[in-house]
C-alpha cells in the first residue's frame, strides 16, 4: 500500500514547522495561499503572512525589500505566474542582488489538469536555471517538499522551488538524507540510467519494474536540484552504462533533460534521450490523461529505453 | 546603537553649492564614460542633496548600518548624481567617479548594491524599485524600527504597472514610514510624456489612492526640505510631486528629449562645466 500525500499541503506544513523556529520566516502570496497552502502559515502567524493581491511582479519586489530588511520571505504563487510573469523581477530585483529569497511555486506543469495550458507551467525550469545565483530544486513527492523547504532556507539566495499539483504518492524515505545539489540514486542497474525529476521519479521507479521483470536492470537517480547540478554522480551514473534517459514534466527544451546534457557533452560518449513534453502546449483535461497524452508515463520510459536498447 | 549621523546645518547657499559640484560631477563622469543619462540625473540633483545633506539619517562610515534610512533611487539611470553625492560624502573615494561604466568599476551603469558602498538595493529596470521600497518599509514596521525609506520614481516610470501595484500596496499596509518622491521632468527617452503615454492628473490620481500628496518645485531647497519635514508629522505614505527640468543647470540640455540618454563630447563638457562654474 502506497501512502500519498499532496506535495502543497506538505509545503504549507513546512513552513508553519519553520515558522516556529524561525521568526524572520515571511510568507508572501498573490491570491492563491488556499492553492499555494501558505494559508497554514496564515493561520498560525498572521503578522507575518501578506497576501499581495493579484500583483506578482509586485509580491517579487516586496519580498526583496524584506529580505533586505533580514527577513528570509518565501514567495508563493503558481509556477505560471512566478517564473512566468515575475521573470524579469526575479532576475533583476531579486537574483542580480543575490537576495535571500524563496520563490515557491506550485501547480508546474501539465498536471494543473483542467484549468488548461494557459496555467500549466511548461518553462520555468529553463526560465529559472538560466539565471544566475539561482538556485532550482523540483521535490519528489511530499516528504521530500518538506526537506527542500528547511534546506533553502538554510541558504543563503535565492532559491525556485517547483511543487506539483496533484496528490502524490510518497516514494522518499523519512529518513533519507536531502542535500541541495546531490542527486539521490533510488535503484542501480547494469543496463540504463534513467535521471527523473519531480513527479516523474515515481514513473521512473515504475518503469525500472517492469523493465527488471524483462531482464533489464536500470539505475533510476532522482534529480531533485536542477542547478546546481550533481555533475559528479550524474557523469559517473551515465558512464556505468553509457545509456541515458531524463524525464520531466517540462518542455524538452531547457530543463532536466538539457541540463545532464550540457553536463554530458564531450566527456562521455553516451546515448541519450530526453523524455518530457515537445515544444508543444499543454491543454485541458484529467492530470494522469494528460501525462498519457504528452508521453509522460512508465510506459513510454519502457519503450523509449526498449527501442534505445534495441538499437 | 546610533551611529555617527550628522544632520549637517547647511545654508541654502552651501546646498546650492554642493548641488552645483554635483553636477559638475555628473558632466565630467558622463564625458569620460562616453555614455549615460545626464538629462534625468541632472534633474534630480537638488532632491538627493537634500536628502543627504539634510534629511537621511546615515553613516557613510557604516553604509550598512541597521538603522539608517534607506533610498531606493528606482529611476536608476540617474544614479551618476547619486554616486557623486555618496563619494563626497565619503562612502568611496571620489576618485572614483570617473570609472563610471567602464569594465571592473564599482560604479555601474544602474545601481548595484553589490559593488557600491551606499547603494541600497540594486534597481534600475524600471517600474520595479518601488516595491523593494515597500518591502523595506514593511520590514521597518515588521522589525519596530524607526527608520524611514525614501523612493525617487521617474515620470515615464509611472507607465509601468508595477508602479501602481506598489502604490496600491503602500496604502493598503499604511507605510507611513515610506516617501515616494516623483521627479516630474515631463520628459523620456522617446518624446514628453503626453506624446509617449500621458500620466493625466498625477495628483487627483495619487490623492485618489489614499496618499498625503505635496507639490514642490523640485530645484527649490526650501520647497524640498519643507515637504520632506512637514510631512514627516502626517500618518499617511507621502507622495511629493517634485517639479523639475530634465537637464537642469545646462542651458543646451535643459528641457531637451535628446539629452535623455547621450553623452556629452569633449566640447560640451568644457562648454557645460563653464555654465555651472558661472563663467
Amino acid at each position: 500500500m502506497i501512502n500519498m500525500k499532496s506535495p502543497r499541503i506538505a509545503y504549507g506544513e513546512a513552513l508553519v514547522d519553520l515558522g516556529r523556529i524561525d521568526e524572520n520566516i515571511v510568507v508572501l502570496d498573490a491570491d492563491l495561499a488556499h492553492a499555494t497552502q501558505t494559508i497554514l502559515f496564515k493561520e498560525k502567524f498572521k503578522d507575518r503572512f501578506f497576501n499581495i493581491g493579484i500583483a506578482e511582479q509586485n509580491m517579487m519586489g516586496i519580498a526583496a525589500g524584506l529580505s533586505l530588511s533580514g527577513f528570509i520571505p518565501f514567495a508563493s504563487t503558481f509556477a505560471i505566474f512566478g517564473a512566468g510573469r515575475a521573470f524579469e523581477q526575479i532576475r533583476n530585483t531579486i537574483c542580480y542582488p543575490n537576495l535571500n529569497v524563496k520563490i515557491a511555486v506550485t501547480h508546474a506543469g501539465i498536471t494543473v489538469g483542467e484549468d488548461g495550458a494557459s496555467h500549466q507551467a511548461i518553462e520555468d525550469i529553463s526560465l529559472m536555471r538560466s539565471i544566475p545565483n539561482m538556485k532550482v530544486i523540483v521535490p519528489c513527492d511530499a516528504i521530500e517538499t518538506k526537506k527542500a523547504v528547511f534546506a533553502a532556507a538554510k541558504i543563503n539566495g535565492p532559491v525556485y522551488i517547483r511543487i506539483a499539483r496533484p496528490v502524490a504518492p510518497i516514494i522518499t524515505e523519512e529518513n533519507a538524507e536531502f542535500k541541495i545539489g546531490k542527486a539521490q540514486i533510488l535503484r542501480e542497474g547494469k543496463d540504463f540510467t534513467i535521471f527523473a525529476t519531480g513527479l516523474m521519479v515515481e514513473k521512473a521507479i515504475e518503469a525500472a519494474n517492469i523493465l527488471y521483470n524483462a531482464g533489464i536492470e536500470a539505475t533510476v537517480v532522482n534529480v531533485h536540484t536542477i542547478k546546481p547540478l550533481d555533475e559528479e554522480l550524474i557523469i559517473e551514473e551515465a558512464v556505468k552504462t553509457g545509456k541515458v534517459i531524463t524525464i520531466e514534466e517540462h518542455s524538452v527544451i531547457g530543463g532536466l533533460g538539457s541540463a545532464v546534457a550540457e553536463t554530458l557533452i564531450g566527456k562521455v560518449p553516451i546515448k541519450m534521450k530526453i523524455l518530457g513534453i515537445k515544444d508543444t502546449f499543454g491543454q485541458s483535461g484529467d492530470p494522469d490523461l494528460l501525462l498519457k497524452h504528452y508521453g509522460l508515463t512508465a510506459e513510454n520510459i519502457v519503450e523509449t529505453v526498449t527501442e534505445m536498447l534495441n538499437d | 546603537m546610533q551611529k555617527n549621523v550628522q544632520i549637517n546645518e547647511l545654508t541654502l547657499s552651501e546646498l546650492r553649492y554642493i548641488s552645483t559640484e554635483v553636477r559638475k560631477d555628473v558632466i565630467k563622469m558622463l564625458g569620460k564614460s562616453k555614455s549615460g543619462h545626464p538629462g534625468g540625473s541632472l534633474s534630480v540633483v537638488d532632491i538627493l542633496v537634500t536628502l543627504y545633506y539634510k534629511i537621511m539619517k546615515v553613516d557613510p562610515k557604516y553604509p550598512n548600518w541597521e538603522d539608517r534610512d534607506r533610498l531606493v533611487l528606482s529611476k536608476g539611470h540617474s544614479c551618476p548624481a547619486l554616486y557623486s553625492i555618496l563619494a563626497r560624502k565619503g562612502y568611496f573615494n571620489v576618485d572614483q567617479l570617473t570609472t563610471l561604466r567602464q569594465l571592473g568599476s564599482i560604479l555601474q551603469g544602474h545601481p548595484d548594491m553589490k559593488r557600491t558602498p551606499g547603494i541600497d538595493a540594486s534597481v534600475g529596470s524600471l517600474g520595479q524599485g518601488l516595491s523593494v521600497a515597500v518591502g523595506l518599509a514593511l520590514g521597518a514596521k515588521l522589525k519596530n524600527k524607526d527608520y524611514r525609506v525614501y523612493a525617487i520614481i521617474g515620470d515615464g516610470e509611472m507607465q509601468e504597472g508595477q508602479i501602481w501595484e506598489a502604490l496600491m500596496a503602500t496604502i493598503h499596509y499604511k507605510l507611513d514610514n515610506l516617501t515616494t518622491i516623483l521627479d516630474y521632468n515631463k520628459l523620456q527617452i522617446d518624446g514628453t510624456n503626453n506624446e509617449v503615454m500621458s500620466l493625466g492628473d498625477v495628483k487627483s490620481r495619487i490623492k485618489a489612492f489614499g496618499f498625503d500628496v505635496y507639490e514642490i518645485n523640485g530645484h527649490d531647497f526650501e520647497e524640498i526640505y519643507g515637504a520632506l519635514t512637514t510631512s514627516l508629522a502626517s500618518q499617511k505614505p507621502k507622495f511629493i510631486i517634485a517639479h523639475t527640468i530634465k537637464g537642469k543647470g545646462v542651458s543646451f540640455m535643459e528641457n531637451k528629449v535628446e539629452w535623455h540618454g547621450k553623452a556629452p563630447n569633449d566640447d560640451q563638457v568644457i562648454k557645460a562645466l563653464a555654465e555651472l562654474e558661472g563663467k
